[in-house]
């Protein structure tokens, strides 16, 4: 039997409004990504019949934009414990200001992606690059509920949709937004391959249980990173 | 303006229309318009005792459809609108006058109706070299920016005037710009389409003669009254989109059951205007109901938006008709192909890691492999 003695010490990563918020979201994700391109592109299910006996276009359709405005508020709950969470699910980690950032990305980089070196990565919450990728889907959730409104505006007459009425003659027309709602979906998808990917590579050479962290929010970490983490952050307290 | 002018009820009474129908148009328009039952009132009073409207018409880059829809309204006092309250003035098309003549004719209204007159343009506007468009030896730009400095207010008729249409598609050789555009400080109401319907037109002419002031616009500059829902909201083959029928190809079953042509590339969902209501040629039907689906005619750019058989645009540099679909699923694909490549070299290169040797793992740094 292989074994090994290795001092990890468990640490509390993510809270549970972090981890709902991560579910909540891929259920959203997935559910508009499927009926967004059933949307775009609906499969003859019923042909011959008469439009009286069905509906399920139009149930697609109440799924997509039921599922959106979950994703809405979910994303905004997630802006608000960007100022309220713990130091992992600050805003701060998300926008590269600091130099420290900056070299963790290069470091992460030549790592995990072009793996030129065996170097340790210390974070223990998303690594630097991690979540500068977060930051940029952030702006395409954004995004996509701008064009999706957008749209959504044009059959609605209540408050929330017509916030967002202005993007459509901005970005010269609801076929534009459409346009770009659509890529956007595939940016989503190719998103979702890579995260989902990473989590297996992560938790594969790592072992600190980073798949089981979303669901728990525990991660073991190693001793020695963790003591490195504790020093910086009362140096830090105490500047 | 000269109260002794005859009014537009006397001058289509002179022309031999009853009272009777003279009212059946007000409340035709008033309907139109969406006004409630007392606008009819409004109407009526207006066309009664207000002098005939100045006028000039200028045609500049652009095929006449406008003109021609207009004269082929619905009701036969709209082609009275145009010929005996327009074309008295200035409508390079329609007007008897010409050369000097028709110089002099829209000068008069320029020196006799200052802040008064209304332009109307058919057209786009070309910028990349004025010369594309000269009438009389001035460029259109020119014509208009002269004509515009007194008016009360722009009429832009049709996509060349409100977008641009066909001139400004890819690669817009003679940077034709519509009207808002080219011109400042001035209030432009966008009539679109490719032809507008000439109902629409009939009924913007009204509401600037009854209301005295522009119509309510939307951000693009479109009459709220006829632009505001889209051809999908009030499609005769909605139930069929809600129910999940759809057109395949031209001459499928569902073709024949009038299933909605969403899937042939129906542009209603994505272009404001009035057809499934106010329709065409006397209200006789609309493309849609003809078979046909909506090429979106009523939108800026809408000819590079096509192709007009196709859901989504084309992405202009990766070749016709290659959609997002088409560029995402490529996209996926070498995603795949690069998360499984780089599974394959992480098995090689953190062979040490993976398989757990302590040596390796406990050294926070190791040199370059």
């Amino acid at each position: 039997m292989r074994s090994r003695t290795n001092p990890m010490r468990e640490v509390h990563v993510w809270e549970l409004p972090v981890r709902l918020y991560h579910w909540v979201n891929a259920l959203c994700i997935t559910g508009l990504c499927i009926t967004g391109y059933i949307i775009g592109n609906p499969p003859a299910l019923m042909n011959g019949t008469e439009a009286y006996f069905n509906y399920w276009f139009g149930t697609i359709r109440f799924i997509h934009f039921l599922s959106a405005f979950l994703f809405f508020f979910n994303f905004l709950f997630r802006i608000y414990w960007g100022f309220a969470g713990n130091e992992f699910a600050k805003w701060t980690n998300f926008i590269p200001l600091k130099r420290s950032q900056w070299k963790e990305i290069m470091d992460v980089i030549k790592v995990d992606i072009l793996q030129v070196t065996h170097k340790k990565i210390d974070s223990i919450g998303h690594n630097s690059l991690a979540s500068v990728i977060y930051f940029i889907t952030f702006l395409i959730f954004l995004l996509q509920c701008l064009t999706g409104f957008g749209m959504y505006s044009a059959m609605s007459n209540s408050f929330l949709p017509k916030l967002f009425a202005w993007i459509v003659p901005l970005l010269g027309g609801d076929i534009h937004a459409r346009q770009l709602h659509h890529i956007l979906m595939w940016a989503f998808i190719l998103f979702a391959i890579v995260h989902v990917y990473l989590v297996f590579y992560h938790d594969y050479i790592e072992r600190r249980g980073i798949t089981s962290s979303m669901i728990g929010g525990w991660k073991f970490i190693e001793e020695d990173v963790y003591e490195r983490h504790e020093t910086e952050s009362k140096e830090k307290a105490e500047k | 303006m000269k109260s002794n002018e005859p009014s537009f009820y006397e001058e289509v009474r002179v022309n031999g229309i009853s009272r009777s129908d003279f009212l059946k148009f007000c409340t035709t328009m008033a309907a139109f318009m969406g006004l409630e039952a007392s606008g009819v009132g409004q109407i009526v009073k207006a066309l009664e005792s207000k002098p005939r409207l100045p006028v000039i018409w200028f045609h500049f880059q652009e095929c006449t459809c406008c003109s021609e829809s207009f004269i082929r309204a619905s009701h036969p006092i709209v082609a009275s609108i145009v010929l005996d309250k327009i074309s008295l003035d200035y409508q390079e098309t329609l007007m008897a006058a010409s050369g000097v003549q028709a110089e002099e004719a829209y000068k008069t209204v320029m020196q006799k109706f200052p802040g008064e007159y209304i332009v109307m343009v058919e057209g786009s506007i070309p910028t990349e070299n004025e010369a594309y468009c000269c009438i009389g030896g001035r460029s259109a730009l020119q014509i208009l920016e002269e004509a515009v400095a007194n008016c009360k207010a722009v009429v832009a008729w049709g996509n060349c005037a409100s977008a641009g249409c066909v001139q400004a598609a890819r690669p817009n050789p003679t940077g034709a710009q519509p009207v808002h555009k080219v011109i400042s400080g001035k209030p432009v109401i966008n009539v679109q389409g490719c032809p507008p319907i000439a109902d629409v037109m009939a009924g913007v002419v009204v509401h600037l003669l009854t209301f005295d002031r522009i119509p309510q616009l939307d951000e693009l500059g479109r009459p709220k009254a006829f632009y505001s829902r889209r051809v999908h909201d009030t499609c005769y083959r909605r139930a069929n989109f809600d129910a999940g029928l759809f057109v395949e190809s031209f001459d499928d079953e569902g073709a024949k059951r009038g299933y909605c042509l969403y899937k042939m590339g129906c542009k209603g969902p994505v272009t404001y205007n009035s057809c499934g209501i106010i329709k065409w040629n006397d209200g006789i039907s609309y493309p849609i109901q003809s078979g046909h689906p909506c090429i979106g005619c009523s939108e800026a750019g809408f000819w590079d938006n096509g192709p007009f058989y196709q859901h989504l645009p084309s992405i202009a540099g990766f070749g016709i008709e290659t959609t997002a679909d088409k560029i995402g699923l490529g996209l996926g694909i070498a995603t795949a192909v690069g998360v499984a490549g780089h599974a394959i070299v992480t098995n090689v290169r953190k062979h040490k890691e993976i398989t757990n040797t302590p040596e390796t793992v406990a050294e926070p740094e190791t040199k370059k492999v």
